[in-house]
């Protein structure tokens, strides 16, 4: 098996550096990617059409929106999936073969927990910073969710999980997760009613006191908070049913 | 060769060590918190290469939740592997 | 043909981005197919798709380009106050002495009055291209989340077989299939006898 795995690499290997050679060289600034119209627009346009100095964000929100929102969806049902596979309900969940050494309670380490009660309160205000400036500073709300989720996780590696559960139960994990989706739809929705293409965002002009590029603007923000209300309940399910084999009881 | 991309080439020759060494120990937990070290040297290249984004989400993602899932994982099965 | 210092030059000093995004893809690839287990073949995964991120970060690098964040003279919000400042400034002095009105003043006023403007070509070239960065912010997202399922089934497998090692699981698999008989593959087995006297004719 591993000669054939090697002769396979090297096959591939050997493929992939001779069509490396026609790559354009480093940094080429007439490369097709670079000089495609449709990277030069979103360059010289973001500013104009959504006023947002990230074009990062623009793009991920808003020119691709309807990508990024069904990324979010990937997300959701991944969570789900992994809560399907796992989670152990009646009689299974009782069974000997699921239980762990780990699983007898200690006390907590002192200096631990202390620890992360000063870091909790940072970490998450960090993942609302990430997740409001996103739009002129790197960050968003994958980014914001994924810390925010961290910080959650975090209880749960100091104490045991059923302290984390006590703030973000898992059953209300998956619930937020689909509210994040429902806010991204909602949004697109809105600007339907409103008389625009589905995620077409300056139709939210006429309901709020901005111009159409800061209609864009704002709706990206709110995008963006259902995308990380998603991925912090995606991120905290996925480890506490890792963690406890779908248990959802006592520490890693 | 200016000092960027000496840097580049430093990160690009250690980002393969780290991968190679992943790969060949046989203790997981090891495993998975040199994956986080690769993941991290990914995300340094990344944010030199002005990838900002990117790279502040492998080092959220990355170094920091996918390395925490292994390990979650790997305390839950056998941590010693056989190759 | 490596003879040629050409080829050679072009792959390892030109490119030699695209040479280790081979490198590690092929790591990767090497320990899905031939690892024996499973967390070890998960781990060459995430590295596969890291490889490709960096092959899509690579195509968007510019020479000379900066983080596709546009710099204060192009954010459409960054000079607003300072230019309306600037603005009345001038309009004060262009009352007083209204002779005064050079093109520079004008020039500036016109900069102030639309801060939001399309960039030129020329300026384009100076931001990363942040379409590849996008695709693949979400990917690593979206990576970490089926990286995730995966190891919930090896969780999974560990549950149902005790043991993570692939050739353990494939012997207890077909230990498993051994043992039991299932009827509905009695009509399959002429054609397995056939292909075993088949074998054997060739013998």
């Amino acid at each position: 098996m591993k000669k054939v795995a090697l002769a396979v690499t090297l096959f591939i290997g050997a493929l992939l550096l001779y069509a490396a050679k026609d790559f354009s060289a480093w940094g080429d600034l007439q490369s097709p990617a670079s000089a495609s119209p449709v990277s030069k627009h979103f360059i010289a346009d973001t500013g104009v059409d959504t006023e947002v100095p990230n074009m990062v964000t623009a793009v991920l929100a808003d020119y691709r929106g309807f990508d990024t929102m069904f990324e979010t969806v990937v997300i959701f049902i991944a969570g789900i999936a992994i809560i399907a596979i796992l989670r152990c309900t009646g009689a299974d969940a009782d069974s000997p073969a699921l239980e762990r050494e780990s699983d007898v309670a200690t006390e907590p380490d002192l200096i631990v927990t202390n620890t992360v009660r000063l870091l909790i309160p940072v970490i998450q205000l960090f993942a609302f910073y990430v997740l409001a400036h996103g739009h002129v500073s790197p960050g968003g709300g994958f980014q914001g969710g994924v810390i925010m989720g961290a910080s959650f996780i975090l209880v749960a590696l100091a104490w045991d999980l059923p302290k984390a559960m006590e703030r973000l139960s898992v059953d209300r994990a998956v619930m937020l997760a689909g509210v994040g989706i429902l806010i991204y739809a909602g949004i697109g929705l809105l600007s339907m009613l409103l008389g625009g293409e589905f995620l077409d965002y300056a139709e939210l002009s006429h309901v709020l006191p901005v111009s159409p590029e800061m209609a864009r603007y704002h709706a990206m923000l709110g995008v963006e908070i259902g995308v990380a209300f998603t991925v912090t309940a995606v991120m905290f399910a996925i480890y506490a049913n890792l963690s406890t084999r779908g248990r959802l009881a006592g520490g890693l | 060769m200016t000092g960027l991309a000496l840097f580049n080439l430093f990160i690009l020759v250690f980002m393969v060590v780290a991968a190679v060494i992943s790969l060949r120990l046989k203790d997981l937990l090891t495993a998975s918190v040199v994956f986080g070290i690769y993941s991290f040297l990914m995300c340094l290249l990344w944010a030199e290469m002005g990838a900002v984004d990117v790279a502040f989400t492998e080092a959220a993602v990355g170094a920091g939740v996918s390395a925490v899932f292994l390990v979650a994982t790997v305390f839950n099965v056998k941590r010693k592997s056989s190759d | 043909m490596f003879g040629e210092d050409g080829l050679l030059n072009e792959l390892l000093v030109e490119r030699f981005n695209y040479c280790v995004y081979v490198v590690l893809l092929l790591i990767g690839l090497y320990a899905m197919i031939a690892k024996n287990n499973l967390i070890k073949k998960l781990i060459g995964m995430s590295i596969f798709q890291t490889a490709i991120i960096l092959f899509y970060v690579s195509i968007g690098v510019k020479e000379g380009g900066t983080i596709p964040i546009y710099v204060a003279e192009h954010d459409p919000h960054g000079h607003h106050a300072e230019h309306a400042a600037h603005r009345e400034e001038a309009n004060a002095t262009e009352a007083t002495e209204e002779n005064a009105t050079t093109a520079a003043v004008s020039n500036e006023e016109d900069h102030g009055h639309h801060a939001p403007r399309s960039l030129t070509d020329e300026e384009t070239f100076g931001y990363a291209n942040p379409l590849p960065h996008v695709l693949m912010l979400t990917a690593i997202v979206v990576g970490v989340a089926t990286l995730g399922v995966a190891l919930a089934l090896t969780q999974r497998i560990y549950r149902a077989f005790g043991t993570i090692e692939e050739d353990d699981v494939l012997a207890a698999i077909r230990a498993e299939d051994a043992s039991t008989v299932i009827p509905d593959l009695l009509s399959t087995k002429p054609k397995r006898v056939k292909a075993t006297q088949r074998k054997a004719k060739k013998a």
